[in-house]
């Protein structure tokens, strides 16, 4: 392995990086108001909610990258691999997402917001000045555990080629016939990414507990 | 509606891919699972040395994924002079990267028992294997079922990675069958769906178990 071929399994870090955050900015806001709808259970839609999150929570991303890929230009929609990948694992965080923010909002206690309701507080102010600031903080360890296997669920978006850590990593490896080495080096750069969200998680942690939230 | 019909007239590899997935799941959830049970007392043991290393396996799997662990294995073991087939390859990939999760989540489970039940367990003179086989093991595995349940799910997912080096299972044969008729949104629903009754098959049988751990609890 020469400097060139470590440089691409870096460039390929970098878009494993870029994929995983793009996927989770959009993911996590989507999964937030999917457990609302499924919280506030609003008719019919509560209903569909609870049929994606079950349906993508049980299927495999790669089955879920390949349908996206290959089945959208049926239907007239022709993605790039990139855009592609990006909705695919949009797709699937929200669902786990979702999970995330729902177990959040079921314990959080009723009496709280019966005493908003007494207080005069509107629906929006409910949401905004008790119920969120709320359930933020307890899906913190939870959304974390999600970006973590996030990470480690972009590899799936290799089948349709785009060229992340673990396929850069086989390219190198199948040019210089040592398919070891470029493997052991993707290996160290997956393990220092989770370990710096690791840390990130403990750190905030660590700021909640000196502002006494947790 | 043609699509799929296409897909039933081959529904005899779509019916191996299943099988193949199945016994993949049995057979690497059953041995992770007993990996998992021998490495636990290790974790939580007092060699403070075998712990180390057990635990630096269980956090170094945690950290690969699993797309990268099959390559490393498949790629690996003929350096190492092992020569696997593609579907022992797998199988063995799916079983080292799922112990160690197995692993850490029975540790979890015996870190939440009372310390009581292990310190009775000595009075009453077991030590060792017997420890582990007649006191630990089966309130360790009734408290960790859910997770074990949740794990279980994760290996059928993992399992569709097996795709990458040709292993025939569900995906594969479904991917196969797409790439003949060009007919990809019913090969891969009808995955997705084969995935989902599988998954939901799986949740109910868990349920049950622990069902059936709670009738027998104290």
């Amino acid at each position: 392995m020469n400097a060139n071929d470590y440089f691409s399994i870096l460039q390929g870090a970098l878009l494993t990086v870029s994929l995983s955050i793009v996927s989770l900015i959009i993911g996590i806001p989507l999964g937030l108001g999917l457990a609302l709808i499924r919280w506030a259970k609003l008719p019919l839609l509560k209903d569909l909610a609870h049929v994606y999150v079950n349906l993508i929570r049980s299927c495999p991303t790669v089955t879920l990258v390949l349908l996206i890929y290959y089945a959208l230009p049926e239907f007239g929609v022709s993605l790039n691999p990139l855009p592609a990948a990006v909705l695919a694992l949009t797709l699937s965080t929200t669902a786990f997402n979702c999970e995330v923010w729902r177990s959040a909002l079921v314990e959080f206690p009723k009496d709280q917001l019966d005493a908003a309701y007494a207080l005069g507080l509107n629906q929006i102010n409910r949401m905004r000045l008790i119920v969120f600031p709320q359930i933020w903080r307890a899906s913190l360890p939870g959304l974390f555990n999600e970006i973590t296997l996030q990470i480690k669920s972009t590899p799936a978006v290799a089948v349709i080629g785009i060229v992340e850590i673990t396929r850069a990593a086989l390219r190198v490896g199948s040019n210089t016939y040592e398919p070891l080495p470029p493997f052991i080096f993707a290996l160290l750069i997956y393990s220092a990414i989770v370990f710096v969200f690791l840390k990130l998680q403990k750190y905030f942690e660590l700021q909640m507990k000196e502002k006494g939230y947790l | 509606m043609n699509d799929f019909a296409i897909i039933w007239s081959h529904r005899d590899s779509v019916w191996v891919g299943l099988l193949n997935t199945l016994v993949l799941i049995v057979l690497s959830g059953a041995i992770s699972i007993a990996v998992g049970l021998l490495l636990t007392p290790v974790l939580v043991g007092s060699h403070k040395m075998l712990a180390k290393m057990v635990q630096f396996y269980v956090d170094a799997m945690r950290c690969v994924p699993f797309l990268l662990f099959v390559y490393l294995i498949y790629f690996g073991l003929p350096s190492a002079g092992l020569r696997l087939s593609n579907w022992a390859a797998g199988a063995l990939a799916l079983v080292l990267y799922n112990s160690a999760y197995m692993a850490e989540l029975l540790r979890g489970a015996w870190l939440e028992l009372p310390a009581s039940i292990l310190d009775s367990g000595r009075s009453f003179g077991f030590t060792g294997w017997g420890l582990l086989r007649h006191i630990m093991v089966t309130p360790m595995l009734i408290r960790a079922l859910p997770m074990i349940g949740n794990q279980l799910i994760q290996i059928l997912k993992d399992s569709a990675f097996l795709t990458v080096i040709a292993v025939k299972e569900l995906t594969h044969e479904l991917n196969g069958i797409q790439s003949t008729y060009f007919i990809p949104f019913a090969s891969f629903i009808t995955a997705l769906i084969l995935y989902w009754i599988v998954c939901m098959v799986m949740e109910t049988m868990m349920g049950s178990f622990e069902q059936f751990a709670a009738s027998r609890r104290p």
